[in-house]
């Protein structure tokens, strides 16, 4: 049976306009994503994948064409369906030497939207939720903890939980991986495609590096030079599919487990920097 | 002088009227200002905060020169640079050379205004620098409606405001309009601010919104235990002031600020005797 898709994208350009002028990021994306998928978004700086990502979730207008998620036509941040996305941003603009504990933040993806305050039945109703979600990511023992005390591994963690605590149909999770070594990027994806899977939450993941990803992935997203393709993992990350995408040379590497290096050449002359 | 009998000092010092309006006053600007403080510390806003009294000084002088009651002046101003903020978005909260520039501006303007006017400009100075003590009962009736409708609008929109100051990306994502929560948080600030002057005046408006905030930002762990902190600070310091103001010829704003100064200096502080005596 084939599965329900959650975000379709028609012809959908995108970019940031000032009074002076308007600065197209990427144009005549095309893709749609079912319920359940991992989706990889790479693609190297600046190329759009964060403009992706603030365009479906209604923070940025498109230019032109046309995006659906969750059933909805999502045009402004006022749209129905933020409540069944979860969402972690590349930057946080608290101050990290904040004082606030962890639980704190994690009870905002609860209760953030809703007005005056809460009860008390409720209010121990919605600290129980988000003990339980710290509990589920493996961060129970950081819940009293202070932000400014959390390591870059630990606020991932917090930061997922809070994603995760409203029960999102998608998490959308910007570059979660950045400030992880490489033993905890691994650690971190199983973590999410585990509490994914359970409950059938579709992941978009901005990453620069595929590696940490391919054993969980069933799409990538891969936005370059002002375009964005769809495919699988093995139909993207091929020599002849990039350099297609870059318009310039580029080469892509495998190892023997598996694992993938993409390596730019200079236009017109033959690559040298692989051994 | 002090007769080191608290409770007949009290007794002595509210015989006065215009002490017991000052403490009435001084209480609900202190409320007022500790709970917009905090959210002015969570969204690194002080400086905004701080320009906006300062445009208020030149609205009042400006009434003062036209001849009208210079809180209107300061109201007009605030709510209107305010708004220009609010509309211009968070990244201009933290603007500080182009808010510098605009404040410089707006101070120059205001001496210029108190430099026409003819008569003694002594409602605009006590502007400057407050005069509790010289808060009528119709004045305290005032800042008594103003304090309820600031405290209720703030606790309407606690924490769509929280969390948008807190994570302003992942609260969009969410639905929540940051650009809506902005210029409706600056409107708070400039009605927070034109009923907070009466106290401690423009110049010193910080000791009341910002010192008792960042106390409480190194103490809560929760945004709620942060606010209690704030507004007890405020309330704490401005009830000591006036007190000691009452027995010892020194300016109330001196003794407001000298005390939030002291207990911030005390805070900041806990951390490396801590760690000084763990050492040892």
């Amino acid at each position: 049976m084939e599965k329900q898709n959650i975000i379709t994208v028609k012809n959908l350009s995108a970019g940031y306009s000032s009074r002076q002028s308007q600065t197209i990021v990427f144009e005549n994306a095309n893709f749609s994503i079912a319920k359940g998928e991992f989706v990889g978004v790479l693609g190297p700086n600046g190329a759009g994948k964060t403009t992706l990502f603030k365009v479906l979730l209604g923070i940025l207008k498109p230019v032109s064409g046309e995006v659906t998620v969750l059933g909805e036509k999502c045009q402004s941040s006022s749209c129905d369906t933020n409540c069944k996305i979860g969402y972690v941003p590349q930057r946080h603009t608290f101050s990290l030497d904040s004082m606030i504990e962890a639980l704190e933040i994690v009870r905002l993806g609860i209760n953030g939207r809703k007005m005056g305050f809460s009860l008390p039945a409720t209010a121990r109703r919605e600290k129980e939720e988000a003990l339980e979600m710290l509990k589920i990511v493996g961060a129970q023992d950081l819940a009293h903890r202070p932000l400014s005390a959390l390591s870059g591994g630990e606020l991932q963690r917090i930061f997922l939980a809070q994603a995760l605590v409203g029960n999102p149909d998608i998490l959308f999770l910007d570059e979660p991986l950045a400030s992880l070594d490489i033993r905890r990027e691994n650690e971190f994806v199983k973590l999410i495609k585990k509490t994914a899977s359970a409950r059938n939450i579709t992941v978009l993941l901005i990453a620069h590096n595929i590696n940490p990803l391919l054993p969980v992935l069933s799409k990538v997203i891969y936005v370059a030079n002002h375009r964005v393709l769809v495919g699988n993992a093995n139909e993207v990350f091929t020599s002849a599919f990039l350099t297609k995408l870059y318009n310039s040379p580029v080469e892509v590497l495998r190892d023997s487990y598996g694992r993938i290096a993409i390596i730019g050449a200079q236009e017109g002359g033959h690559d040298h920097n692989h051994g | 002088m002090f007769s080191f009998n608290i409770f007949s000092d009290l007794n002595t010092m509210f015989r006065y009227d215009f002490m017991l309006h000052a403490f009435e006053a001084g209480t609900i600007v202190a409320v007022i200002a500790g709970m917009i403080g905090y959210f002015i510390v969570l969204r690194r806003s002080s400086f905004a905060a701080h320009a906006l009294s300062h445009v208020g000084f030149t609205g009042a002088a400006g009434a003062v020169l036209i001849g009208i009651n210079p809180i209107f002046g300061l109201f007009l101003f605030t709510m209107g640079g305010g708004l220009f903020i609010g509309i211009l978005g968070r990244k201009a909260e933290s603007r500080d050379v182009q808010i510098g520039t605009v404040l410089a501006f707006m101070l120059g303007l205001g001496v210029l205004f108190i430099s026409l006017y003819k008569g003694y400009a002594t409602e605009a100075y006590s502007l400057l620098f407050g005069e509790i003590l010289g808060i009528s009962s119709s004045n305290v009736l005032i800042t008594l409606i103003a304090g309820i409708i600031v405290a209720v609008v703030l606790a309407c929109f606690y924490r769509p405001l929280l969390f948008v100051s807190l994570d302003e990306d992942v609260a969009e994502a969410k639905g929540l309009s940051a650009f809506w929560m902005g210029i409706l948080f600056m409107v708070l600030i400039a009605a927070a601010t034109s009923i907070a002057v009466q106290v401690v005046g423009v110049l010193l408006i910080f000791s009341l919104m910002v010192t008792p905030a960042a106390i409480a930002e190194r103490l809560a762990s929760k945004p709620s235990q942060g606010i209690f902190i704030s507004v007890l600070v405020a309330v704490l310091a401005t009830w000591l002031g006036l007190f000691i103001s009452f027995y010892l010829p020194c300016p109330v704003s001196f003794f407001i600020t000298a005390i939030v100064f002291l207990i911030y200096i005390l805070v900041r502080l806990v951390p490396y005797v801590r760690n000084f005596s763990f050492q040892k």
